[in-house]
């Protein structure tokens, strides 16, 4: 007699979704799915509209990380324009994607997976959430707020709002910063830095405490895909993509992002709306490869900045030179942030930032191009077709979460595998399966729902699918 | 000739003979809201925001169409009136596929604008979400009929300002659509001067320049009503 247990919905990620664990009949874990069960339709219903208001529309995407699509669809846009965007427009863009990637990876790490890290996995579900934090630890959850509303501030100074502003265009940006926009951002940055350093000095504290979990979250080889500049800088837009092995190995390097297909595939599997990208040369499933924080801490060479370069050494020493597990997305999150206040910190003193000159105009040079651009959760891409007047006439968007979603199943399949035994399991079990999928800080829409209140239902079948228990929140 | 006196909400007003009641409503500061008017073109009574209550008439009048007349008494924002302003606002969303969030011309649109003072919060009629293509073969404008509300401004626009009656409307009931010559893509059109009269008379995103993106496309209607007024100056 087999068991078919449900989680859904997963809770505390961005977006829809449920998990299946089907029990064999001696109640061990047989299959796991992770189904992403919503469906937005963008690749079909920007099929003829103009390029120019791409970034627009695909910015409304995600409500979290609306500056990545807006970035790799202006990116695009410049691709089809056939311009070198002016020097201002490509550093504020930078800027921009910085502020983001600090603020989606503070909400990320403090709102999201904080109440489990910090509260603990077994704890109090109804307490297990942003406002159980701020009742356990109000320091801490004050200052995850306060990281996450620099981030956002920043895209506001840049344009104009912090949700969805229409700011990147095809061929630059349409504001610059103001005198006194960097004179705000750069007299918040040694804050922020504080901050960072503290919550990662925290996460370090907890390794021990978390030590099964840690050998349990997706800890098995996979490719790691994401972006590096020169020298394999840590880089988040406008650099060229690598591919390493689970040893380090360079397979694909230097690889632009106009040749993006040649290198991955995408597979589609009945029972989720996500699709599978996978690297071409290993087939599928077999090309699995993971994005987002630890796959960028792993391909590049150095952040490129002294304190995230410190954080990382010590992480490598500890955990490999090619760091497996997801449990540290969560470390290299931090790291991401400290990279990205160190970077910003560099960026504000450059007086490019302040020039009128931001926007390249043009025609259509081009019938078919890709912009891509590091999204706090892994590389995205946009690819698009116009005819000759500019009317979208095919768009392939592949995102970060796509991308992990072969290792986000495999990662449930190994936390259910490892707890769950003789079909005995209890609510923190549950929450350590939705954990690991968090660890990815999936996307999977750009629906924002209350926080950690969304109810929460297990049901138990036998093999004849008749519903033998049921467990709720 | 003498001047008229009407009553328009309760206030005594005078107004010129052969002026629209819309004409005397606006001088007496009271404010309802038009579309398919436009200051500098002549009215086609076709959008029916401008109705009016006028005692001893049982129909509702365009105030647009309406002329002044001794002792008229008018209401111009009764309940009744609200209500159906707001359902003709509502209709017109419903109708074709209109997204102010990435518009190019939110914020400066006037659809967008009469939907917050008719106090629209939600649409109670079913979208049509018709297929409504995008004809950017014009060099320097671009027609979304998606977002059309068919206020044939720009019609009026090319025919009485410019003169050469390049636009037009092509087709009947929900299927109507404004076309350039010879319903043809408008690059191709041999009439069109590219004046851009028709983007500047557009009160929604549907004419617009071609490369702005969301919320770029200015609103510029007025300039219509000057052009009238320097024409007539000179000559």
């Amino acid at each position: 007699m087999g068991q078919r247990i449900v989680i859904d919905p997963v809770t505390r990620i961005e977006g829809h979704a449920k998990i299946s664990i089907h029990l064999d009949e001696a109640g061990d874990v047989a299959e796991t799915r992770f189904h992403v069960t919503e469906f937005r339709g963008f690749e079909r219903f920007c099929i003829g509209r103009p390029f120019w208001e791409m970034p627009g529309i695909t910015a409304r995407i995600c409500g979290i990380c609306p500056v990545s699509h807006l970035l790799a669809s202006a990116r695009a846009g410049d691709g089809l324009l056939a311009v070198l965007i002016p020097p201002a427009a490509e550093k504020l863009r930078r800027l921009m994607n910085l502020g983001q990637i600090i603020q989606s990876h503070a909400l990320s790490f403090f709102h999201l997976s904080g109440p489990d890290l910090m509260l603990g996995f077994d704890s109090d579900p109804a307490q297990r959430n942003v406002f159980g934090l701020i009742a356990a630890d109000p320091n801490l959850a004050r200052n995850g707020i306060r990281l996450r509303q620099f981030g956002q501030e920043v895209i506001e100074l840049l344009g104009g709002r912090k949700i969805h502003p229409a700011w990147a265009v095809p061929g630059g940006v349409r504001n610059g910063l103001s005198q006194s926009g960097r004179d705000q951002i750069r007299a918040k940055i040694p804050e922020m830095l504080a901050i960072a350093l503290d919550a990662i000095g925290r996460l370090k504290h907890l390794t021990e405490r978390y030590q099964r979990e840690i050998e349990t979250f997706g800890v098995f080889p996979s490719l790691y895909l994401g972006m590096v500049g020169p020298g394999g800088r840590w880089m988040h837009y406008g650099g060229k993509l690598r591919v390493i092995d689970h040893t380090g190995k360079i397979l694909i390097d230097e690889l632009d992002p106009i040749d993006y297909h040649d290198v991955i595939g995408e597979a589609v599997e009945p029972w989720s709306y996500l699709k599978f990208p996978y690297i071409r040369a290993l087939g599928y499933p077999g090309g699995m490869y993971r994005v987002g924080p630890l796959a960028r801490i792993n391909v590049c060479s150095t952040m490129g900045a002294t304190r995230a370069d410190t954080e990382l050494r010590e992480l490598r020493e500890q955990a490999g030179p090619v760091i497996e597990g997801s449990f540290y997305y969560h470390h290299a999150r931090l790291i991401e942030i400290i990279a990205a206040l160190e970077r910003m910190e560099m960026l504000v003193e450059d007086d490019d930032l302040l020039s009128n000159e931001l926007r390249a105009d043009a025609g259509v040079n081009r019938r078919e191009a890709v912009g891509v651009s590091e999204a706090p959760r892994g590389t995205l891409f946009h690819h698009y077709k116009v005819d000759d007047k500019g009317l979208i006439t095919d768009v392939n968007l592949i995102i970060a979460t796509g991308q992990n979603n072969l290792a986000i199943n495999r990662t449930v399949g190994q936390i259910a595998q490892s707890y769950i035994r003789n079909g005995q399991f209890d609510q923190g079990i549950l929450n350590r399966i939705e954990a690991g999928v968090r660890a990815y800080d999936p996307c999977l829409s750009c629906s924002t729902h209350a926080v950690g209140q969304m109810a929460m239902e297990v049901e138990l079948y036998d093999a004849q699918g008749e519903l033998i228990d049921r467990v709720s929140r | 000739m003498a001047a008229k006196t009407l009553t328009i909400d309760g206030h005594l007003v005078s107004a010129r003979p052969g002026e629209t009641l819309l004409e005397a409503i606006r001088e007496a500061g009271i404010t309802i809201p038009t579309l398919c008017h436009l200051d500098g073109l002549s009215d086609v009574g076709a959008c029916r925001l401008c109705l009016v209550e006028i005692e001893g008439q049982r129909r509702l009048q365009p105030a647009c169409m309406t002329m002044v007349s001794e002792g008229m008494v008018v209401h111009t924002n009764t309940p009744r009136l609200q209500a159906y302003r707001r359902q003709i606002i509502e209709l017109l969303f419903a109708e074709r596929n209109h997204v102010c969030s990435v518009c190019v011309a939110s914020g400066h649109c006037e659809l967008q604008r009469l939907a917050g003072m008719v106090g629209m919060d939600h649409v109670r009629y079913e979208y049509l979400s018709p297929d409504c293509p995008v004809d950017i073969s014009h060099m320097r404008f671009g027609i979304d009929h998606n977002r059309c509300v068919l206020c044939t401004r720009c019609v009026r626009a090319c025919d009485e300002i410019e003169g050469v009656h390049t636009w037009d409307v092509a087709g009947r009931g929900v299927d109507a659509r404004v076309i350039t010559d010879m319903n043809q893509p408008w690059g191709t059109s041999t009439t069109c001067t590219s004046c851009g009269k028709c983007q500047l008379a557009c009160p929604t995103g549907a004419i617009f320049p071609r490369g702005v993106t969301v919320g770029e496309r200015p609103l510029a209607s007025e300039r219509i009503a000057l052009i009238v007024e320097a024409r007539k100056q000179r000559w």
